[in-house]
This record gives C-alpha cells, structure tokens and sequence, in this order.
C-alpha cells in the first residue's frame, strides 16, 4: 500500500497541481477579510479610554442613543426583506413562463449597477414635495398638501425595497426555475387548481431557496447607509447601526468604538441567518425535480 | 378490485391541430377509442405524440379541432378538470412528500374522505406491488419503483383514461421489460383505458391493442399490432416498423398484389401494398430477419459482405450492393467481409411501395 507515489497518493485524497489555484484566491480572501475583521474584533476589545476590554461593549449597551440602533435597523430590514419576498414570488412564478425574461432581467439588474447613492438621489427629487409623484398627487386631487416620503422612515424603506428587489428578484426567478415544470403538470393533471398547486408542490420546494434569499437580502438591507442619511432622518428615526460606526470612526475618531460596533452588526446579522437557517433544517431540502431525467 | 376506472362508451378526438406559430405540431388527428381499449401512439421524435397526448390532458391547448369524451367536450376544460390520470416520462413524482402521499395526492385534491383514501391508496400501493415503500421519499427509491410510484398515483384516481408519455425511456434494458410486463399486467387487471406514446416499437407491438403511427403530425397508419407489422401502408410507416432494407427499382408488371421489381437486372417478385404502374419507380422493403444468403437461388440480390454481428442465435449480417445500398441480412454463420453474397427474401414478406 506505500508503493504509490506520493503524488498519486495525494491526488487520490483529492490533492493535486489544480488544487494549487485555489491558492491566489485564498491568500486574497487572507488578506482583505480574515485579517481586516480579527484585527477590527482585536480592536474592538481596545477601548480609546480604557476601562476594561469590554467597555466599548457595555458603553454600546448603556447608551439608548447607541443600543436602539440595532432595532431601527432591524425594524427596516426585516419588513422590507419580507415586503421583497412577498412581491418576488408572484412575478417570478409570472416571469418563469415569459419569453423574453432576458430583456425583463436586464432592465432588473440597472438599480443593482446604479449602486444605492445615485437611486437615492433619484427618489429624492422624485419623492420630495415638489417631485411629480407628490405633484401628481394634487392634480388628481388625491392629497391637498405633498405627502411627506422622504427624510424620514419611508423614504429610505422605499429606496431599499427599489434596490432590494432586483437582487430578491433575480435569486428567487432563478430558485423557482430549478423546479421541474413537470411536477405542477402532475399536480394539474390530478385535479390541482392553481392555488393547490402552488400551495402543495411549488411552496413547499421553494422555501429552503426562499430562506437563503431572505438571509442574502436581509444582510444587504441591514447594512443600509447611503439611503439612510439620504433620504431619511439620520438623527431619529433612521439612525442606523451603520451610522452609529460611522459616526464613532469619523467623528469621535473611535476606531475602537467603531469596530466593536461593526462586531455587534455581525452578531445580530448572524443570529437572523441563524435562526433563519436552523428553521430551514426543519423542512423538506432535497431535489426539486421529480425523479430521473 | 375495488379501484375501478370511471366508465365512458367513447373518446373522440375529432380533426384536433396544433400550431407553434408557423409550425404545425398537429394536423387533423381524428381517432376514436373505445373504454378499455390500450392505444400506443408511436413515431419518431419530433412527429407529435407527445403533443396529442398533452392536448388530451389539457397540458397543452389545442388550437383546432376538438376532443369528446361521450357527450361531454373537454378540451376546453383545464387539467385539472379532466380527471385523467398521467404518467410523465421522468415521473413527476412530487420530491417532498412519501410514496403514500404522492399516491393519495390525487385523492386529497378531490377530497376523498381519509378513511376511504387510505383504503385506495393502499390497495393502489399493493397493485403496484410497493408495500413496505410506502414512507420514503421518491429519492429513496430506485427508478423502476418510483415508475411504479408514477403508476399508482394516476390510477388511484379512478380515471376513466390514463395517459402515459414514454414511461420506460428512462429504465434500463432489463428494467424496461420488467416494467412493460407490469404495465400489461396492471392494464389486464383494471382494465383502464389507455393511451400510451412510446418511439419503441417494440414496446408498442407488444402493449398495444391498436396503434397509431404518426409522422410530422399527421396519422399515417391505425391498425392492430399483427396488421401494422406484416402490412405497413406507407413507406416510412415499413421503414419504422423494422424493414430496415429499402431497395430501389422499377415495377415490371404487376398482376393483383403481386409485382415484379427490376433492381439492377435482376427481378424480384414483391408484394404491393398501393397503387403501383409497370415503369413506376418502386422501393421494395425487407426486414432484416427476411433477408437471407441464399447461394444459387433464382432470384437474388448480388451483394458484397462487409460485416457481421453476433447475435446468440445467429448472426446480422451487413452487405452492400454494387450501387451502394447498404443491406442488412440473417446469416448462420459469420460472413467473411468481401465475400460476394446472394441475398433473398420471401415475395410475400418482400413489399414494394412507390418510391418516394
């Protein structure tokens, strides 16, 4: 059994030149993630003034102004990722029978490559009291005076659901694809409405995949910032835990501080996956198509 | 036997089309079928089975024509309403729920009361022959269970017509045979009424009770298994049914059904079975099993050897003549490749057809 080489052997247990790829990308992720983040949690356990390791900790927890950051910013992300979900699910089981899904998917993707600022800026002008949504508004005699959507909390819930919803999108499209059309053909013909269907064959297969976009979409609202200094209230309503590191990092020059913000916006992001997650161990997580071929 | 298939006299289908935009899937397909009665839909690929059978179940909307069941017009009805039940070529078992729940699914969606639908399903689990499977997931089962599975789901329901779309394509050899002798079984004991699209011939002269040969969406031939076997009406229904040698000559003479084919000088005697003209380019048609080295015979095809199979009992032989037709022939023997050979058949199992 030691007559092998060691070569072969090692490329027996999955070893070989082509595992060496893997290496650029590894040193990469080494060296913008792994390093930056237990420098930052090293950091965090620093304190500018003293006071123990965990003082950034227990001062983050002792400052209403601080530890409400964590519930503004989930009182955000959680209903506009489900809102997200919610809209997702309908017009891509829709957009799955369409032909012309590419042109639909491009015209999806725009706010994604806009980035967040410039969708911002739009909806600003767009929005604002003297935007043709509010004009419309009053010509129509709908309102007698601007509906008031920006600088405040449903300025920045509408800007994350517009830059939310291509991603939840475009992920949930591509989970309720990966469903053999053959399974809802058989649903149909054994006497299942749409309904029935739906709720008896495509639900059922599509919540596992439902849950990891909920996660992605979930960290991407959670971590909302140009938005809300733009169009909301960063001091009241929509001060965001990121603001809170911001401010800590940029005004009151507390690295420390910051980063053991950024370790609690972690923390609560990985308790929500978490849960999310062990609730998705429950159910049904196999293949989605209905036997061989 | 208490799962019994809702009794009907007839289904008709009358003139029924099917256009993709300019391409018409289906042309004036007009058939009827009796209850009880197993219909196989054979063809190649491409040549509208599996369309007729989509149209049937209201998968696809037809867009001429109509279909009847008795009295009652149906293919204006949604799937759902139709009450047939489909066995889909990779199953469609639903992955999440247990054998027991995929069987009774149909039974659920009708609301059955649970007392009576756990009686169904078990007894459509014991047809089968799935007992003890019945918590697993269809992930769990190998691919002639899950067919199994398939099976039982549509005739839980008491359908008065089960469809099936290539059933066996994805078993292997030995698989497929166990399968096709289950679903003869299965057929002989309900007696439910099937439809049955198969590329196999095979598969479908040993199913069927009647077939239905179809080539680019237009019915070219309905017969018994025994008709369509020994007398194909057209040239490329002969071609698929197994006479894989077509040779090309010219019609001699004819007298009634007989025929004389000049191929290459020499005249063969052939049995018509259209219209033919002495003068008439004709293409005889042979099966492989017909064609044997017959050395000093009268009338023989002259061919150069240049392979040969075995095949257990015998050997395929394959030939070519000097103007380049390949023949495919029985011999007891292996043949030589360049051996020159002297190829015959049976006038009667020799047919001739105008060539095409």
């Amino acid at each position: 059994m030691s007559a092998l080489p060691l070569g072969q052997r090692l490329s027996n247990r999955g070893l070989d030149g082509l595992t060496l790829l893997v290496i650029p990308a590894a040193l990469f992720l080494l060296a913008t993630f792994v390093y930056p983040f237990l420098y930052g949690l090293v950091l965090s356990f620093e304190p500018k003034d003293g006071g123990g390791a965990l003082a950034n900790y227990v001062k983050f927890f002792s400052d209403p102004f601080l530890y409400d950051t964590i519930a503004k910013t989930l009182y955000l992300a959680v209903p506009v990722t489900l809102l997200n979900l919610v809209l997702a699910v309908p017009i891509a089981l829709r957009v799955r029978l369409m032909r012309r899904q590419r042109l639909l998917t491009t015209i999806l993707v725009v706010p994604i490559t806009l980035g967040t600022v410039l969708v911002a800026e739009g909806m600003l002008n767009y929005l604002g009291p003297q935007g043709w949504f509010n004009r419309t508004l009053m010509l129509l005699g709908i309102v007698d005076s601007p509906v008031r959507l920006i600088h405040n909390y449903w300025g920045v819930f509408l800007s994350l659901l517009v830059t939310g919803f291509p991603f939840t999108f475009l992920l949930t499209l591509s989970y309720l694809s990966g469903v053999d059309p053959a399974l809802e053909r058989a649903a149909a013909t054994l006497g299942a409405g749409a309904p029935s269907r739906f709720r008896h064959v495509l639900l059922p297969l599509l919540v596992p995949g439902l849950a990891i976009t909920f996660c992605l979409s979930f960290v991407q609202a959670f971590s909302v910032f140009p938005s809300a200094v733009l169009l909301g209230a960063p001091a009241g309503p929509t001060r965001v835990i990121s603001i809170a590191a911001y401010t800590a990092a940029f005004e009151e020059y507390d690295y420390s501080m910051a980063s053991a913000i950024a370790m609690l916006m972690g923390l609560v992001e990985l308790v929500i996956v978490g849960l999310v997650l062990a609730g998705r161990g429950l159910l049904y997580r196999g293949p989605t198509s209905g036997g061989k071929g | 036997m208490s799962i019994r298939p809702t009794p009907f006299r007839e289904l008709r289908i009358d003139r029924l089309s099917r256009d993709f935009g300019a391409l018409n899937a289906l042309r004036d397909i007009s058939l009827t079928i009796r209850q009880g009665e197993f219909i196989a839909l054979l063809g190649p690929s491409g040549c509208g089975k599996s369309t007729t059978l989509n149209c049937i179940a209201g998968l696809l909307p037809a867009t001429g024509g109509g279909i009847w069941l008795d009295d009652k017009r149906i293919d204006t009805l949604r799937p759902e309403q139709r009450g047939f039940g489909m066995v889909f070529q990779n199953y469609a078992l639903f992955p999440h729920m247990t054998v027991r729940k995929n069987v009774g699914f149909g039974l659920m969606m009708r609301g059955v009361a649970k007392a009576e639908a756990a009686r169904r399903v078990d007894e459509a689990i014991a047809l089968v022959r799935l007992q003890g499977q019945e918590t697993k997931l269809p992930g769990q089962l190998s691919g002639g269970q899950q067919q199994r599975v398939a099976i039982a789901r549509a005739i839980v329901v008491e359908p008065p017509l089960v469809l099936m779309d290539e059933p066996l394509s994805n078993l292997d050899a030995k698989l497929r045979l166990e399968m096709r002798a289950e679903i003869r079984r299965i057929h002989t004991m309900l007696g439910a009424t099937t439809i049955y699209v198969t590329h196999d011939q095979e598969e479908a002269l040993s199913l069927a009770d009647r077939i239905v040969v179809l080539k680019d969406g237009v019915i070219r031939q309905v017969g018994t298994p025994a008709e369509l076997f020994a007398k194909p009406d057209h040239l490329d229904v002969a071609a698929f049914m197994g006479f894989r040698n077509l040779v090309p000559g010219r019609v001699v003479s004819v007298h009634g059904e007989q025929v004389l084919v000049d191929v290459d000088g020499v005249r063969l005697p052939a049995t018509r079975r259209t219209a033919l003209q002495p003068g008439d380019g004709a293409m005889l048609a042979i099966r492989p099993d017909d064609l044997v080295h017959e050395p000093g015979g009268a009338t023989t095809l002259p061919a150069t050897a240049v392979s040969s199979e075995f095949r257990g009992n015998d050997y395929t032989g394959f030939a070519r003549m000097a103007d380049g037709t390949e023949l495919v022939f029985t011999a007891h023997e292996a043949v030589a490749p360049g051996m020159a050979l002297q190829l015959a058949a049976q006038p009667s199992r020799t047919l001739a057809y105008p060539a095409a």
